[in-house]
């Protein structure tokens, strides 16, 4: 089983990789959708890319509202 | 489809709707990609009664206050029908707003029953904002785990009345719903729709753009919205159509659905519209160069066909396939909520599928005109609907004014707010807030907005001052929150955006600590309603004799300065 840290830091080494952005550039506070410069469906397109990685389904209403990777690392962890 | 100019309610024709097409198929729902219900209109009948039953039995009389807060599935039409057949008003929430707005808007609008998801119910039932709301009698919660605390709520699937239920007629102008046009932070707008304004709707659009027994139609807005309730729930039901929902909106899931499905419809927002065109781009730029240079031949071909009007047998042979991306099936896809680029909207005629661009708003429910793509143009939101007389208020020099509308598709007013729809309504007329005028040809062309609102991408209005609250008490002398547009009058719907405007305290510097204090406050308000940059003003605000910011007179003053020197970023 991961810890919250694990989780956390697999998501931001993916959502690095899928925005072509620096790895270690994205801290777990960060807002995604300004840091990574997205829009709501690009957003839905990394839960996609997330749900694959850890295996889990997440509800859209789960994730609804959440705009940090601390946050979405949380709702992940609770379904893992 | 029915003969709405009959009805006297949305109640009345859903429910000859049931008795019309009762082997037809009204509702498929899939979840990842997998089929989990198909409903057909007997089907759907047999699972609202009983709910209609049960609303009576817990005491849900004519003219009380239903509110649906659900993500677009089956549930929330056959608690809709349910909640009209009863003669109760209906108060569709967006679930996408936090709990403590839904609670606010419970409150605000009175709501005595509330239909929910589980999943829904937890995060509003652990928010204080819960407390406040002591209206509201019963909740009911569907797709709750068996063995789940489910918090004083009743479950939606065993909430049964085991007789017939008795449908209770209404007026015309009696209020069928209440539609939240925006506003959580400051006054929230809640239009008063009628069962007329619904009716007459309809059979406006669908003179428009048919539905009938056979037609798909995918709703992926969420129902809430005016749109997706027109043209995902009532337009189709009285037509015979089915509408397909989808529980998880992914946009792989998206992109199946369409030929799985032989999707007829779509209702997008611009934003999911340009991202579609991003990625159709982006797999043609992928393409052999021969075979781009063949495509952007056959584009070519296609456009000179279809000048005149849309030929859409003849474009599925020419651009086969894109259209079979789309299931093959599809008409038109219906874009509305914001204003759409022109260039997008080309794109996609090119290619022949045919955008149904047009201009609304909830006040005047749902849209006023509509592109007839007779001939395609890209440049304008198109002619007004049949029954919509149109305005033109205080023209300038070339034309442009204030957009207003006198229709009965208006709505009756603001729920609690009288001075604002005597502002908004006056002699039947709607002000919009809108600037546009008419070309030549009888096609309306919009120029910016009046109001200090933007609408976003995504569909969204957002007032400028319900983004005030996040920066009470920040320590700066006085502050106000403006759109850019407004100060800075641009004749254009794009690039809108929200300005943070600061006067700070007599030798008070800008320091590090206020910038950050801001960029936190601005982080935590939802994504479309965050201000894009900030204005730092050096003189006092204009006040009224009550305190109050004149914000006419201070955007006067701000449109003094240089636009893009004056913005600083957060």
């Amino acid at each position: 089983m991961r810890t919250i840290e694990q989780t956390t830091q697999e998501i931001l080494e993916l959502a690095a990789k899928q925005f072509k952005v620096p790895a270690g550039s994205l801290a777990p506070g960060d807002d995604f959708y300004k840091k990574l410069g997205i829009d709501s469906l690009q957003a839905l397109e990394m839960l996609s890319r997330l749900e694959n990685h850890f295996k889990i389904e997440l509800p859209d209403y789960e994730v609804q509202g959440v705009n940090d990777f601390k946050t979405l690392a949380e709702r992940i962890q609770a379904r893992l | 489809m029915l003969d709405l100019r009959k009805y006297h309610s949305i109640g009345e024709a859903l429910r000859d709707a049931l008795e019309t097409w009762p082997t037809e198929i009204c509702l498929i729902e899939s979840d990842r990609g997998e089929e989990k219900l198909r409903l057909t209109y007997d089907n759907f009948k047999n699972r609202a009664q009983p709910l209609a039953k049960a609303l009576q039995e817990l005491g849900i009389v004519p003219g009380d206050r239903v509110s649906v807060i659900m993500t677009n599935q089956s549930k929330w039409l056959i608690s809709a029908y349910a909640v009209f057949f009863c003669g109760a008003t209906l108060v569709p929430l967006d679930f996408k707003l936090k709990a403590e707005e839904q609670w606010q808007l419970l409150k605000h609008c009175g709501a005595k029953t509330l239909i929910t998801e589980y999943g829904i119910w937890r995060q509003l039932a652990a928010s204080p904002g819960r407390a406040s709301a002591r209206n509201l009698q019963a909740i009911l919660a569907t797709e709750a785990p068996e063995n789940a605390d489910l918090d004083g709520a009743l479950r939606w699937e065993q909430t049964r009345g085991a007789l017939p239920p008795v449908f209770t007629p209404q007026k015309r102008h009696d209020v069928a719903s209440i539609v939240y046009s925006s506003g959580t932070g400051g006054t929230p707008k809640g239009c008063m729709m009628t069962h007329e304004n619904y009716l007459e709707q309809c059979t406006a659009l669908t003179s428009l753009y048919p539905f009938w027994p056979g037609v798909r139609y995918l709703s992926i807005l969420p129902t809430n919205h005016a749109i997706d309730f027109m043209v995902g729930f009532f337009g189709p039901f009285t037509c015979g159509a089915a509408v397909v929902h989808l529980r998880t909106l992914r946009p792989e899931y998206v992109r199946e659905a369409f030929s799985k499905y032989k999707i007829t419809y779509v209702s997008v927002v611009p934003l999911v519209l340009k991202n579609l065109q991003k990625g159709l781009q982006a797999r043609f730029d992928e393409l052999p160069q021969s075979k781009r240079k063949a495509l952007a031949a056959v584009r070519k071909i296609n456009r000179m066909l279809t000048r005149d009007r849309p030929r859409l047998w003849l474009s599925r042979k020419l651009l086969k396939q894109v259209h079979s991306a789309f299931g093959g099936k599809l008409e038109a896809i219906i874009v509305g909520g914001a204003f759409t680029e022109p260039q997008t909207l080309q794109f996609f005629y090119d290619l022949g599928i045919p955008v149904a661009n047009g201009y609304g708003l909830t006040e005047a429910g749902t849209a006023v005109t509509v592109n007839d793509l007779k001939p395609f143009r890209a440049d304008t939101v198109g002619k007004p609907l049949p029954g919509m007389e149109i305005g033109i208020r205080n023209q300038d020099a070339d034309g442009i004014g204030e957009v207003t509308i006198r229709s009965k598709t208006v709505m009756s007013g603001y729920l609690h707010e009288p001075g604002l729809t005597a502002e908004t309504i006056v002699d039947g007329w709607l002000h919009t807030g809108d600037m546009g005028r008419f070309d030549s040809s009888g096609h309306l062309q919009l120029f910016g907005r009046k109001k200090n609102m933007i609408v976003t991408e995504e569909g969204k209005n957002v007032y400028a001052e319900d983004i005030e609250q996040a920066f009470d008490g920040l320590k700066v002398k006085e502050f106000c929150v403006f759109a850019a547009n407004y100060i800075w009058p641009q004749r254009t719907m794009v690039n809108e955006k929200l300005l943070l405007v600061i006067h700070l305290e007599p030798g008070q510097v800008f320091s590090d600590e206020l910038a950050a204090e801001i960029s936190v406050r601005n982080s935590r308000l939802t994504n479309y309603k965050r201000v894009h940059g900030l204005v730092l003003y050096h003189e006092d605000f204009p006040l009224t004799a009550s305190l109050k910011i004149k914000r006419g007179e201070l955007a006067q003053h701000l449109g003094k300065l240089d636009r893009e020197p004056s913005i600083l970023p957060i």
